[in-house]
């Protein structure tokens, strides 16, 4: 068992398959290993039927700050990986470079931690299959304009700052009737489908060039769908003061509907709409 | 002298690390302003130029202050 966990370790550090294109000015590509270390150790030749598909991943270490970012280039056999960008990372993680960060939890797409761009796209690794076509290079890097914390961890304090400044939760003064929970009619609770599906990934706020230029104010689509969602709720008694808190120009009208942001949601979500909602609630 | 924004900015979070070392108590106080001074000189080799790796810092250390002077922690080794 060993030894056939060794051989699948080394198939994954062969010399980086590594294509001259596709690779952003400012980042340099760093093979994982000198040949000369890998070309003892390859495996016998690859089997034909292998489908080798080259990763290439940002990396950053926050231990030596005046290092620049880097691209680093994995290849692994898609034969011996799971379907999902995820399986490759933590097979990568596994048996090729300890170091590589990420977050990750769930692995099946409820949890949100790990959001990334991957080959452009922002959105779960759990959720994005690898492409098939190996001669394709998939690149993977943080969520754009976040600030890094290691590798692909994007620092979202700001994120998570916003969110709490819209007060996600149920605001009401007098205890429930019944003494134990607050209902509301099947039709009050339909209008939030849609809506509290949202995990929080970042995937849409990151993608949205309005909250690049402007994340200090602009809430960004996620947390405005949240906000909407409490708008929304027929329980909540607090809803004038909650639209007038996105009263001012920055909060909620920096949107433009670019709707990058329903485009890119890995949960099929629109948060474009629930902007719009708000908008015309707030008109009429 | 006069120093450059991002020199100013180094200096400023210094001063509110100091001044958020006096929220502590008097026995740890000394510990704290040790330890802001370690922090402080991990990044004394950095090229002034390197401002990608300056700025980091100052979040960084932005963020270690939030942290440190909430009044939960009282002492620090």
């Amino acid at each position: 068992m060993a030894a056939r966990l060794t051989t699948r370790a080394f198939t994954a550090v062969r010399p980086a398959l590594r294509s001259p294109m596709g690779i952003r000015s400012m980042a340099t590509v760093v093979h994982p290993k000198s040949p000369s270390q890998t070309s003892t150790v390859e495996e016998p030749a690859a089997s034909p039927d292998a489908k080798i598909k080259t990763f290439h991943i940002y990396r950053w270490n926050p231990d030596e700050p005046s290092s620049k970012p880097r691209m680093q280039t994995y290849t692994l056999d898609l034969n011996k990986t799971g379907p999902m960008v995820l399986d490759a990372l933590i097979r990568i993680k596994n048996e090729v470079d300890p170091t590589l960060t990420f977050r990750r939890s769930c692995r099946e797409g409820i949890c949100g931690s790990c959001a990334m761009n991957i080959d452009g796209v922002n959105t779960l690794a759990c959720l994005c299959r690898i492409p098939n076509d190996t001669k394709q290079e998939t690149k993977i890097y943080p969520l754009p304009h976040t600030y890094v914390v290691k590798d692909i961890v994007p620092d979202l304090t700001q994120f998570y700052k916003q969110y709490k400044s819209i007060k996600p939760y149920l605001q009401h003064s007098a205890p429930a009737p019944d003494g134990k929970e607050y209902l509301q009619s099947k039709e009050d609770r339909k209008k939030l489908d849609g809506l509290y599906e949202c995990i929080l990934c970042a995937c849409c706020s990151t993608s949205c060039p309005s909250y690049w230029w402007n994340s200090e104010e602009y809430l960004g689509p996620a947390v405005l769908l949240q906000s909407y969602r409490w708008l929304a709720d027929s329980r909540d008694e607090k809803k004038e003061e909650r639209k007038a808190a996105l009263d001012n120009s920055m909060s909620l009208y920096r949107c433009h509907t670019i709707l990058n942001c329903s485009r890119t949601c890995p949960k099929g979500l629109n948060p474009g709409l629930a902007i719009a909602e708000i908008k015309k609630e707030m008109a009429f | 002298m006069k120093y450059s924004g991002l020199q100013r900015e180094v200096l400023s979070l210094y001063r509110k690390c100091l001044r958020g070392c006096r929220t502590k108590d008097a026995t740890a106080r000394p510990h704290f302003e040790s330890f802001t001074r370690t922090e402080f000189e991990k990044g004394i080799g950095l090229d002034k130029k390197d401002f990608a790796a300056i700025e980091y810092l100052l979040r960084k250390g932005q963020r270690q202050l939030d942290m440190y002077s909430s009044p939960g922690i009282r002492d620090i080794r």
